[in-house]
């Protein structure tokens, strides 16, 4: 086995696809001869040629609308934005039409696709290269919404999405691209999408997240360990459709819960899984569902960029409250 | 039956060629050697700054930073012809003509540093903010200018893009409402051939970018983007233009950049170091000096003189930056609305805790 980023995990998903199945087809801008500013495609364009790894000119809107004439032809188009914050003029063809393809002609013309691109803060980058703002394609019925918050995750989960028969929007956490490696065989082998994986066991409390956030939840939960409390950590991996089963299960053992995401506080996937909680699970809390996020401020520039992130110390003190709630 | 019912063409103009020699008439405002200078010192200091940036960048002082080296002569040609009144709106890449306009290298520096009062301009008050979003200032420029049309007053826009934002639908849009409502703004290209490594070839199958104004209904011509004289004389007719009730007009700078897209790019990636050493005998700044200085209006002092004023001014900047203490977290909150809604306080106490817990200042 050998060690990989996760950024390194993406590239060796990709190829994988691309060996698989010649349907599968990247484009975006960088992706070819650059190999993608973050190296996600590095070398693809020599080992598939220039028909499958395509550089575009500088146009996100079109990456997304003409993805769905591709998929409606039987292609299975993974275009990447470049940051997500470019991604705006995309949401159009993704909202109007990739998500309802399938739905509109009553499955006579759908739309596989992957709309990849990285996200979030924390590595110093400059302006509207930071935001998290994965709620936006979470709200939309017919897509799914999938992050990976490791490389064998990242590995995994994309492989599936490029082999899922509908859309998927799969978001990078940027910030963790090359924070860890992970041993693992470049097997093939897909992570089941629509599902959320329970990282670590406990029974005191649940803590919820996804992305590059899972670390500080981690963290946070090691912490709390050292206070003997032992913290259920899940990673949501798929916003939409959501695996509430799994979370509902955990709160049910735990009676507490707290949900941490890198994304502004309110209007956000925190907030549907709290809701649903509160739905389906009110009986087993022993505690109000607490929730950690951004600020509901504009990303700020570098200099703040570490105010706004949810540290470590702000899901611990979280954690507290839920656990010392009475 | 089949005739022509439309023909078009595109100009080209160059008034200095590379060797610094004159391939054109020289124009009225450039028959004083002291215009002339100040657009020489102004793309000195252009490029000193941008050197002293991406130092800054390599020793962690400075975020990522968009060098502009090669292509001064836009930016400063641009600039210069523009009337204080007049607005700028900037993409990323145009620290050499903010300094004109007055955006301060304090300012400069702080934007790039990560801290949003780099965009607080004490200058230029109408001119916007850099935007990093390629080619989404395009539509700012033609509501800009519609409101100085609709009040009927003698003012311009001025958008300046790089060649890759030529390809986005934002632009096309706002060249169609610039061109059918014949707007007074001038959109400046700066073709420095590649977008990251992109290459204009790859960008568009166009023969030149200019001709796209034709296809909006508003004339569009090239000019030698490594000419300051050239840039200059064609920007400011166009100004005149537009500001005297005569529309929009597009103006493609053919230049090249130099440098690496930005201090994050690795440019030798994607293209060969022989293509850029051999653009550098058509870099802006040599070729002026030589011309200066074979009409004698330059001097090997004055050169001098003035790398030690740049090197000054650049140091003292640096120093202010520097020495600038970052907002206080809840400055977070500061700008979002005209008054704070009260549903945020909770928000902004608990910021405000969190640095006080963290020993802030
Ligand atoms: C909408 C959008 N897409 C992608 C990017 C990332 N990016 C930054 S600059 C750039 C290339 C821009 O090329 P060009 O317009 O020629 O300007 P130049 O950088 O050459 O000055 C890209 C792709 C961005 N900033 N905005
Ligand atoms: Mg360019």
């Amino acid at each position: 086995m050998t060690e990989h980023t996760l950024v390194g995990a993406v590239n060796l998903s990709l190829a994988k696809a691309l060996e698989e199945d010649e349907t599968v087809i990247l484009f975006g801008e960088d992706i070819g001869v650059d190999g993608g500013v973050f190296r996600a495609t590095d070398g693809l364009v020599d080992r598939f040629g220039k028909d499958r790894v395509l550089d575009t000119p500088l146009a996100e809107g079109v990456l997304a609308g003409m993805s769905v004439g591709l998929a409606a032809e039987g292609f299975r188009p993974v275009p990447e934005i470049q940051f997500m914050g470019f991604i705006y003029p995309a949401l159009e063809q993704m909202i109007s039409h990739a998500s309802r393809l399938r739905n509109r002609t009553r499955g006579r013309l759908t739309c596989p696709m992957v709309l990849r691109a990285p996200y979030g803060g924390g590595i110093h980058a400059p302006e509207h290269h930071s935001e998290s703002t994965e709620a936006m394609f979470a709200h939309i019925p017919g897509l799914r919404v999938v992050i990976p918050s490791s490389p064998r995750r990242a590995y995994g989960l994309l492989l599936s999405a490029i082999r899922d028969p509908d859309p998927v929007v799969f978001l990078e956490p940027k910030r963790i691209y090359r924070a860890v490696r992970e041993d693992f065989e470049d097997d093939g082998e897909g992570m089941p999408l629509d599902s959320c994986f329970i990282q670590r066991e406990g029974t005191d409390i649940t803590l919820v997240s996804w992305g590059a956030m899972m670390h500080e939840t981690l963290a946070a939960a090691d912490q709390l360990a050292e206070h003997g409390t032992r913290a259920e950590v899940i990673d949501v991996a798929t916003l939409r459709p959501l695996d509430m089963d799994t979370i509902l299960a955990s709160v049910e053992k735990t009676g507490r819960c707290v949900i941490v995401h890198e994304a502004v506080r309110s209007n956000g996937v925190g907030a549907e899984i709290a809701a649903r909680i509160g739905e389906d699970g009110l009986l087993s809390l022993l505690a109000p569902v607490g929730r950690v996020g951004g600020y509901d401020t504009i990303m700020p520039l570098a200099r703040l960029e570490g105010r706004y992130m949810p540290s470590t110390e702000r899901v611990v003190s979280a954690a507290r409250r839920a656990l010392e709630f009475e | 039956m089949t005739k022509i019912v439309a023909t078009f063409e595109v100009s080209y103009t160059q008034i200095l060629n590379k060797s610094g020699k004159l391939t054109g008439p020289l124009p009225a405002f450039a028959q004083d050697p002291e215009k002339l200078i100040e657009l020489y010192r102004a793309m000195v200091l252009s490029r000193a700054f941008d050197a002293k940036a991406v130092s800054l960048h390599r020793t962690g002082r400075l975020g990522t930073f968009p060098s502009a080296v090669g292509q001064e002569a836009v930016c400063v040609g641009t600039a210069s012809a523009m009337q204080e009144t007049d607005v700028f709106l900037p993409s990323f890449r145009e620290h050499g003509a903010q300094l004109i306009r007055g955006v301060t290298l304090v300012e400069q520096l702080l934007y790039w540093g990560g801290d949003e009062r780099g965009s607080d301009f004490s200058g230029p008050k109408k001119d916007f903010p850099m935007a990093v979003p390629v080619g989404t200032h395009a539509p700012h420029a033609a509501g800009v200018a519609l409101a100085m049309k609709l009040r009927g007053e003698e003012r311009a826009a001025v958008c300046l893009m790089g060649d890759g934002a030529t390809s986005r639908g934002d632009v096309y849009e706002s060249w169609n409402m610039a061109g059918v409502w014949s707007l007074p703004v001038v959109y400046v290209i700066n073709n420095n051939q590649w977008a990251i490594s992109l290459p204009r070839s790859a960008q568009s199958a166009a023969e030149t970018l200019a001709q796209k104004a034709i296809a909006a209904g508003f004339p569009g011509e090239q000019v030698d983007g490594n000419d300051v004289i050239a840039v200059y004389d064609v920007v400011d007719k166009a100004l005149k233009k537009a500001r005297s009730g005569g529309g929009a007009h597009l103006i493609e700078a053919v230049t090249y950049r130099l440098s690496d897209h930005t201090t994050a790019d690795d440019a030798s990636r994607y293209r060969s170091d022989e293509e850029v050493s051999a653009r550098w005998s058509e870099e802006p700044i040599s070729r002026m000096r030589t011309y200066l200085t074979e009409s004698s209006a330059w001097k090997k002092e004055d050169e001098e003189s003035l790398l030690a004023e740049c090197a000054k001014t650049i140091e003292a900047a640096v120093e202010e930056y520097l020495a600038t203490k970052p907002l206080p977290p809840e400055s977070m909150f500061d700008y979002l609305y005209a008054e704070l809604p009260a549903a945020y306080a909770a928000q902004r106490a608990a910021a405000v805790a969190a640095s006080d817990e963290n020993g802030d200042d």
